[in-house]
């Protein structure tokens, strides 16, 4: 079986590990497994998640192969059958030309639905629909013990609920079965407002947000004082046939390109400076108009607008990029300013952060949404001051009753991880139940003591 | 593991009595640091150590190690990672400057030195990489010398055992970096230390504060080499190319 020893990294750029690599099909899994020792296995998508969560340092780590025509669509019941190596990206060049859309995407559409489901994604919908989880019907696993389980939120519920969310340590996920939203056109209706500071914005959403299936705010970190918090809020819902004009040939057309990338050339830490990204984020806000409503935009545009500059994460430079996601109970707005204000006073220079009001989280102890605020940043890798920062930001966020997002994380603690997550416990029993002898392993899994027996860090 | 700081959970140091080793330790410390293990020879002085670094939150083992033994070490650090896992930062700070007027004449005590300074180093430095590339990645720390960029009459044994590691990290640590392994090999100058207790200072002379201070900021740059303080990489840029005569007459303490 081919496999080659290669260092392993998140789209933060940060640490890298070395695994041993197999890229294979779903029906040469096994045969890649026979090669796991005692650092045990993994599997990675598209190594979308920031921190160490695919990465299997020592051990093996399994990139399954799919394609998007693989998919089976059952238009009656409005599913599809995916393997897990399948991307969104793929998938919705199957199912939008068909009249239908993902139930949830995450800001880029290079994710596996493996990985989807393993982080228990979510998007500008989670008010309104919850999370990737939510709609999954049914998946496959390959468990530790060479069997597989076809399991659901009504078939061995706790295994699926482990699952969703379990970042890849309960078993390798093969397929699932998920569940379509229909839509009409290729096209979103937009609402567009600019938002002067904080206050008007935890104001807007909470009024507005009921009233659209999307909406998101981009929040302006650097901004001080008076402008605390001054953001432009998105919101939208999939426009239909009748908006569009008759010059509209093919409604359902689905073929997005990448218009520019990033080449792999060593580019200056320090690039995106307080400056150059004080500068944009300026831009950006003054570019946005005040109010506007029923724009049509583009799927990409909508939801994945930074998929159209390729490997955007290599303008981190060396240090790479340290992206920090957390989210806050309602009622807890007050914390979530004082976040901000440290934010904007740090001088770490964070843009592209997005504020989202959170709806009820699903059964999965280890699903990171819960009602609440979340605020998902970005600041360059390496600068002074930043492990202090964090430290100070965690405490303010576990100390407010919120938790951090694994798929983002690259910081945490074990005491921090369960601090946020009271039910792991819950989740290591069901895991260990398939997994007695720890086949399923990550960096992350390392870092936070996932695989530890409870009693061990009680 | 590491986190995405470049931090430490599991730091361990060869040589747990060394004063540049343990202010490295020191410097490497952050809040998210779990554990640390000094490995040493006289266990009584590493508890005094472990003493003064363990808190509520840090985790300092002291374990019995004899790195002049490199029959042993691949035992022991087998050991270590079945203990304490994942060997995040591992610090090679053991070695002993021996006395130069009987290392000179004495060839037992020569090769005596020799055999910890080098052979037992040397040794220490492949079972930690072996373990570092089975685990898929960490960090390893060495501390040369510039005694080895050229050796004095002043101590020729001592120079050339640091010589010699020296030269060998150069061709192991590029192997390692294609691994997945950083090896960083710190060139200190005269340092101020228990082993130097007594002796009269060189020029450009350092703490193991200082030396710490740099080796941490050149473990998150992933540099491979560094001096200490880092002006003697000029310094010996120059020297390493003085003629003979005037080399030997140079007042370098």
């Amino acid at each position: 079986m081919p496999s080659h020893r290669r260092a392993l990294r998140g789209w933060g750029r940060s640490n890298a590990t070395v695994a041993e690599l197999f890229e294979v099909p779903n029906h040469e899994l096994d045969g890649a497994l026979e090669a796991t020792g005692r650092r045990g296995a993994l599997a990675r998508g598209l190594g979308r998640s920031y921190g160490d969560a695919a990465q299997n340092a020592g051990g093996v780590v399994v990139r399954l192969l799919g394609a998007g025509h693989q998919s089976v669509i059952d238009p009656a019941r409005a599913t599809a059958t995916v393997p897990a190596g399948v991307s969104i990206d793929d998938l919705l060049r199957v199912v939008v030309p068909r009249g239908f859309f993902v139930p949830v995407t995450p800001g880029t559409r290079f994710v596996t639905i493996g990985g989807a489901i393993a982080s228990d994604i979510h998007g500008k919908n989670h008010h309104v629909d919850g999370s990737f989880g939510n709609h999954v019907v049914s998946l496959t696993l390959r468990l530790a013990d060479g069997s597989t389980a076809v399991v659901g939120p009504h078939d061995q519920p706790d295994l699926f609920w482990a699952t969703v969310g379990g970042m890849g340590l309960t078993g390798i996920i093969l397929e699932a079965t998920i569940a379509l939203i229909p839509i009409e056109t290729n096209r979103m209706s937009v609402d567009t407002s600019r938002i002067p500071n904080l206050d008007s914005l935890f104001a807007e959403m909470s009024v507005t947000d009921e009233a659209y299936r999307y909406s998101v705010a981009w929040i302006d970190l650097l901004a001080k004082g008076a402008h605390l918090g001054r953001s432009v809020l998105t919101c939208g819902d999939h426009a239909p046939l009748a908006q569009l004009g008759e010059a509209d040939d093919d409604p359902l057309a689905f073929d997005p390109h990448q218009m520019v990338a990033i080449p792999p050339v060593p580019i200056p830490s320090r690039l995106l400076n307080r400056l150059t990204v004080a500068a944009f984020n300026e831009l950006w806000f003054r570019k946005a108009p005040r109010h506007r409503t029923d724009e049509l935009q583009s799927i990409s545009a909508f939801f994945h607008p930074l998929d159209f500059v390729g490997s955007w994460n290599r303008l981190y430079g060396q240090a790479g990029l340290i992206q920090y996601q957390f989210v806050v109970p309602f009622g807890e707005e007050a914390t979530m300013r004082r976040v901000i204000e440290r934010l904007s006073t740090s001088g770490a220079a964070s843009f592209l952060a997005v504020l989202k009001r959170f709806g009820p989280s699903n059964p999965g102890p280890l699903s990171f949404p819960t009602p609440g605020w979340t605020l998902a940043l970005d600041v360059p890798g390496g600068g002074p001051g930043l492990a202090e920062l964090f430290v100070e930001l965690d405490r303010m966020v576990l100390a407010a009753g919120g938790r951090h997002y694994a798929a983002k994380d690259a910081l945490l603690t074990p005491e921090t991880m369960r601090c946020g997550y009271p039910r792991l416990a819950e989740w290591q029993a069901v895991r260990s139940r398939v997994d007695p002898h720890g086949m399923w392993q990550s960096d992350l899994a390392r870092r936070l003591h996932l695989l530890d027996r409870p009693e061990d860090t009680a | 593991m590491k986190n995405a700081l470049g931090e430490s959970q599991t730091i361990v140091l060869l040589g747990g009595n060394s004063d540049i080793g343990v202010a490295i330790v020191r410097a490497a410390i952050t809040p998210f640091t779990r554990q640390v293990v000094l490995a040493c020879r006289d266990l009584g002085r590493g508890e005094v150590v472990a003493a003064g670094l363990r808190t509520d939150q840090l985790a300092v083992a002291v374990v019995a190690f004899d790195g002049a033994r490199p029959e042993g070490h691949t035992q022991f650090v087998a050991g270590l990672a079945e203990q304490y896992g994942n060997l995040d930062l591992v610090i090679v700070a053991y070695g002993v400057l021996g006395e130069a007027e009987r290392t000179r004449t004495d060839v037992s005590a020569a090769v005596e030195l020799a055999q910890v300074n080098f052979t037992g180093t040397v040794g220490a430095l492949i079972a930690i990489g072996n373990q570092l590339v089975s685990q898929g990645g960490g960090s390893l720390v060495v501390l040369s010398s510039v005694a080895g960029e050229r050796v004095r009459d002043a101590n020729p044994v001592y120079g050339a055992t640091k010589a010699g590691v020296d030269g060998f990290c150069q061709g192991y640590g590029d192997w390692l970096a294609s691994q997945g392994v950083h090896l960083l090999v710190v060139r200190p100058g005269f340092v101020h230390s228990a082993m130097t207790a007594g002796m009269k200072a060189a020029p450009f002379a350092t703490t193991p504060e200082k030396v710490a201070e740099v080796t941490v900021k050149a473990l998150h740059s992933g540099r491979r080499m560094v001096w200490a303080p880092p002006i003697l990489r000029v310094v010996f840029s120059i020297l390493r190319h003085v003629p003979g005569p005037v080399w030997r007459r140079l007042p370098l303490g």
